[in-house]
This record gives C-alpha cells, sequence and structure tokens, in this order.
C-alpha cells in the first residue's frame, strides 16, 4: 500500500469505528442535556445491547462465521436483530432511569451520577458471571465482499455499518428538530421548570430520552460485534469511555456535536494507531479529554447561545 | 364545573414548604373578565402563590376552584388544557428554540389545527415584532421582545386566565407601557389576568381588583381604584411619603 492509501484505509476505519462512538456518544449527550447526570450505566447498556444482538443472531441459527447469508434474508435478519437490540436496551435503559434514577431526582450533590457506576458495575458482573469472562465469538453472517477504489478496501461490512449509522443518526436529529416530543426534550434539557409550566410532562421526556439513547447504545453494541467479531463483558468501559470523550469534544448536551466528537476520536484511534502507535491511542483520547475540560469545556459544539436570560 | 361560579378562588389556602409555613389562610375571588393584581414585598407568598395556581405547589389545606372545581392536587398539564397559562417571572422563554417554536411550547397541550393556526395567527396580530423574529432564536430577542414572545407564547394555550409573574420586570419604561396596553387587550379579548407586579402604580391602573399579601396573608384587598388611594399603599408600594399637612 502506498502511503496515501494506507491514510485514506486509516480514514475509513476511523469512521466505522467513529460511528460506534458517535451512536454511544448520543446517549450520554441527551440525558446529560436533560438531567445534568453523566450517566456510566450506559456503558453497560451498549455491552448488555452487543450481547442482546448476539442471541437473537444465534437464535437465527447463525453461528461465528460459518453462516453466510446474502441478499433479502440477509437484510432482514439483520434488520430484526436491530430492531430487538434496539428495543431491549432501550427497555433496559428505561428501567434504569424508573428504578434507579428517578428516586434520587431531587437528591442533590453526585448521588445519582455514583448510582449510574453501581449500576453498571452490577450489569457488567451480571454477564461477567453469564459468560464466564470470555470473550464470545459474534456471528457473522456478512459477505465477506470488499471493494477496491484506488488502494482502498471498503468492506460490505462498513458500507451496511455506515448506512446503519448514518439513518439512525439522521432520525435522532428529525426526531430532536421536529417531533413536538423532540421539541418537549429540547425544552425540558434548556429550562425544565418553564416546560413543565407548558403542561410538558418532565418524567415521560426524561424516559423518551434513556429510551432513545440507550436504544442507540444498543445498535452500537450490535455494530460493534459485527465489527470486531466478538463481544465480552468488558467492551463497555473502552469503548464508553472513548464515547464519553466524544461527547464531552462535541460539546455535552449537544446533538450534533456528539455526532462530531465520535467521528474525530474514532479517526484520532485509527490515525494515532498507524502513524504514533497503538499504545499510544487512549493516552492521545483522554489528553483530548483533559484538554478539552480545561481549555474549551463548552466543546467543539457547545452551546453560544445563552443560557438564560 | 358551575358556569355561575367565580372563574378562580382560593378558600383559606395555606402552603408549606417543609415547615416553612408560607400562605396562611388566603382568599382570593376572581371572575372570567378581571385583571387582578396581587401586590406584596419580598417573601409575602405572591411567587408561592403564583404556584399554587399553576399547580407546582400543593396547598396543604383550604381549596383552590377554577370555574367552580376543586383542582388543588391537579397536574399543571391538566390546568393548561383547562386554560390556565402562564407568563413566568424573567420571562423564561427557552433560548435555543426559535420564536416559533416557542409558540408552539405554549400549545403544547392543544391539537394541532385550525385552531392552532388561529391563535398563530391572533399572536401575530398583537405582536407583529413577534411575527418579524419568529425564526429567531429567542435568546437572541432584547427583554421587551422576549415578554411579547412569553404573552404570545401564554395566548397559544387558549386560555381564559393567564396568571403574569412581574411582566414589567426589567422592561425599559417604553416597553412596560406597552405590556400593559397588551394585558388590557388581551383582557377585553376575553382572557383574566391574575398579575404579581411590583409596578403597583401601573398595576393598579389597568387593574380592576387587587389584594396585598404579607407574610402569607390578605392584608388589604379591594377595587383597584381605592387601593391605589390608600395613604398605605401608597407609602409602601407607589414611592410616596406621607408628610403630615
Amino acid at each position: 500500500m502506498t502511503g496515501s492509501a494506507i491514510f485514506l484505509q486509516q480514514i475509513i476505519n476511523g469512521v466505522s469505528l467513529g460511528a460506534v462512538y458517535a451512536l454511544l456518544a448520543l446517549g450520554f449527550t441527551l440525558v446529560y442535556g436533560i438531567l445534568e447526570l453523566i450517566n456510566f450505566a450506559h456503558f453497560s447498556v451498549f455491552m448488555v445491547g452487543a450481547f442482546v444482538a448476539l442471541v437473537v443472531l444465534e437464535a437465527f441459527g447463525l453461528q461465528g462465521q460459518s453462516v453466510v447469508m446474502h441478499g433479502a434474508p440477509l437484510v432482514l435478519v439483520l434488520l430484526v436483530a436491530l430492531v430487538v437490540t434496539m428495543v431491549a436496551s432501550g427497555a433496559l435503559g428505561v428501567a434504569i432511569e424508573r428504578y434507579t434514577l428517578r428516586p434520587m431526582r431531587n437528591v442533590k450533590g453526585p448521588m445519582a451520577m455514583i448510582t449510574t457506576i453501581g449500576v453498571s458495575y452490577i450489569l457488567f458482573n451480571l454477564v461477567l458471571l453469564a459468560t464466564n469472562a470470555q470473550a464470545i465469538n459474534f456471528p457473522d453472517p456478512m459477505p465477506q465482499a470488499s471493494y477496491h477504489v484506488g488502494g482502498v478496501v471498503i468492506r460490505l461490512k462498513e458500507i451496511l455499518i455506515w448506512i446503519v449509522s448514518a439513518v439512525l443518526m439522521i432520525g435522532l436529529n428529525l426526531f430532536v428538530k421536529r417531533t413536538k416530543l423532540g421539541k418537549a426534550m429540547r425544552a425540558v434539557a434548556q429550562d425544565a421548570e418553564a416546560a413543565r409550566m407548558m403542561g410538558v410532562d418532565v418524567d415521560n421526556v426524561v424516559m423518551i430520552a434513556f429510551f432513545a439513547g440507550s436504544a442507540l447504545a444498543g445498535a452500537a453494541g450490535m455494530i460493534f460485534g459485527l465489527y470486531y467479531n466478538f463481544a465480552q463483558y468488558s467492551i463497555g468501559y473502552t469503548a464508553g469511555l472513548r464515547a464519553f470523550t466524544a461527547a464531552v469534544l462535541g460539546g455535552i448536551g449537544n446533538v450534533p456535536g456528539a455526532m462530531l466528537g465520535g467521528i474525530v476520536i474514532g479517526l484520532i484511534e485509527t490515525l494515532g494507531s498507524q502513524y504514533i502507535a497503538a499504545r499510544w491511542a487512549d493516552v492521545i483520547i483522554f489528553s483530548i479529554l483533559i484538554g478539552t475540560l480545561v481549555f474549551r469545556p463548552a466543546g467543539l459544539l457547545g452551546m453560544l447561545a445563552p443560557n438564560r436570560s | 364545573m358551575r358556569e355561575d361560579a367565580p372563574l378562580l378562588e382560593f378558600d383559606a389556602v395555606h402552603t408549606h414548604y417543609g415547615d416553612l409555613h408560607v400562605l396562611k389562610g388566603v382568599d382570593y375571588t376572581m371572575s372570567s373578565t378581571d385583571i387582578i393584581v396581587l401586590l406584596g414585598g419580598n417573601a409575602s407568598g405572591k411567587s408561592t402563590t403564583m404556584k399554587t395556581i399553576m399547580g407546582t405547589v400543593t396547598p396543604t389545606a383550604g381549596e383552590v376552584r377554577y370555574r367552580g372545581d376543586i383542582i388543588n392536587r391537579l397536574s399543571t398539564a391538566e390546568r393548561v388544557k383547562r386554560g390556565i397559562a402562564p407568563v413566568l417571572e424573567a420571562r423564561r422563554l427557552f433560548p435555543r428554540m426559535t420564536v416559533f417554536e416557542n409558540l408552539e411550547m405554549g400549545a403544547y397541550t392543544q391539537k394541532r389545527g385550525a385552531e392552532f393556526d388561529a391563535d398563530l395567527e391572533r399572536v401575530y396580530e398583537l405582536f407583529p415584532r413577534v411575527k418579524e423574529r419568529r425564526t429567531q432564536l429567542a435568546g437572541t430577542l432584547s427583554g421587551g421582545e422576549q415578554q411579547m414572545v412569553a404573552i404570545g407564547r401564554a395566548l397559544m394555550a387558549r386560555p381564559r386566565l393567564i396568571c403574569m409573574d412581574e411582566p414589567s420586570m426589567g422592561l425599559s419604561p417604553r416597553f412596560v407601557e406597552i405590556v400593559f396596553g397588551i394585558i388590557q387587550t388581551i383582557n377585553r379579548q376575553g382572557v383574566a389576568i391574575f398579575m404579581v407586579e411590583q409596578n403597583a402604580n401601573m398595576a393598579l391602573q389597568i387593574a380592576d381588583r387587587g389584594y396585598v399579601l404579607q407574610t402569607g396573608q390578605v392584608v388589604l384587598s379591594g377595587p383597584a381604584a381605592a387601593l391605589a388611594a390608600n395613604p398605605a399603599i401608597r407609602e409602601a408600594y407607589l414611592g410616596e411619603l406621607q408628610v403630615e399637612a
């Protein structure tokens, strides 16, 4: 491979990885925007999502890389798995909010955040026990087709990942921008008390935010599994921390910012691994986290309009 | 609901924040054509009164009745649906939403349709400036413009009663006059107004009746003109020192 081809190849890998981080970062940002809460349980929802997808795909008789599907059946199986994964992850997020966070809603201080860490550990350890701490081979029914464009290899899998991520992100954007519930969500994020006075059911809006964020985390989990061909109890931590960095980098609470941040972090990870060293990727990423917090806490696309006037 | 019942009544209403006794048995009553002004100093219970009307504070004793129904425990959303809309203190627009989206939020409990369009038209007619600014982010508007949007937002709920918390606060004298003119216009169109206002002078000029609240109790009430003429009121709220003649 020539130098420029390697560069382009890493861009492509970075965008795929960035899509996962972006989907995951959206959940952090949605919840933070409304409750000013950093939801560390989100890490584990992502990981559980990967396992839900794994179970659904295996229920279709897919084991590892042994079965390859094509055309409509493939699309149908993946779509069913995606929908089931998103609904299950969304429901998990809603349950976490309803039973562990809502009782803490009016408690001041870091109690709610600490609760999310606790919930994260519970899920982490449940999956650890259920899987004997093993990495599980993730079904991969996709044909190993790939396209060579100017020395760069683009796998079919990657194209699918891009399409699904783009559809989900555009869908979320439209939901937040255009629908009545989406507007209520933005209103609650900007001034919950005023939104309540307009007749908005704030509890309901919080629930929707958890559902949407967790469903996207589930989708990210499934994409992660398909991309790397494995799922493990520990995948939430690395991906979750990087996605959290992405949300902060983009401007926490800012939906387009989370998407941008995700892609940027994905690119930094792959380009950094290529040109510096893979073991430095985390150092670079978390330096960015600290740098953002110190020098530009509002993030790349931070809120420029006044908060209240 | 009784047709002949007053629009809003407070009957010996008490409220508490924990151990703190705020409203101590207050009575208010107003008809569907009234402009009522509530005067009072700091910590007199004015804001708590507004919150009790909107349902974010629940009385610990007494009854709040709206069109004859006891609404003590009714949710805020249900109150808005039944026609009680707020203009909040310091306006509290959604700063990163457009003016139009803010108006939409005002109509949150309403169905989208012909009525929404008619309400929007009415707001735009009342406030041509709001129409001009409809695609702008609300946070970028001047204080006076924001107050117009805040009143427009309340009107989008098709209210019978608008509760206004300090509508003139932070506005230039010119805008204060405009806002009070608009309040009268809205009232003539059939919306009752219950307002808390520091600017007692202006408020008593347009109000039908007033109440004076002191540490959670109504100490004085009556027709606005009588209150405006009352020496104690003049001294306390109209900035006039009484000089013995």
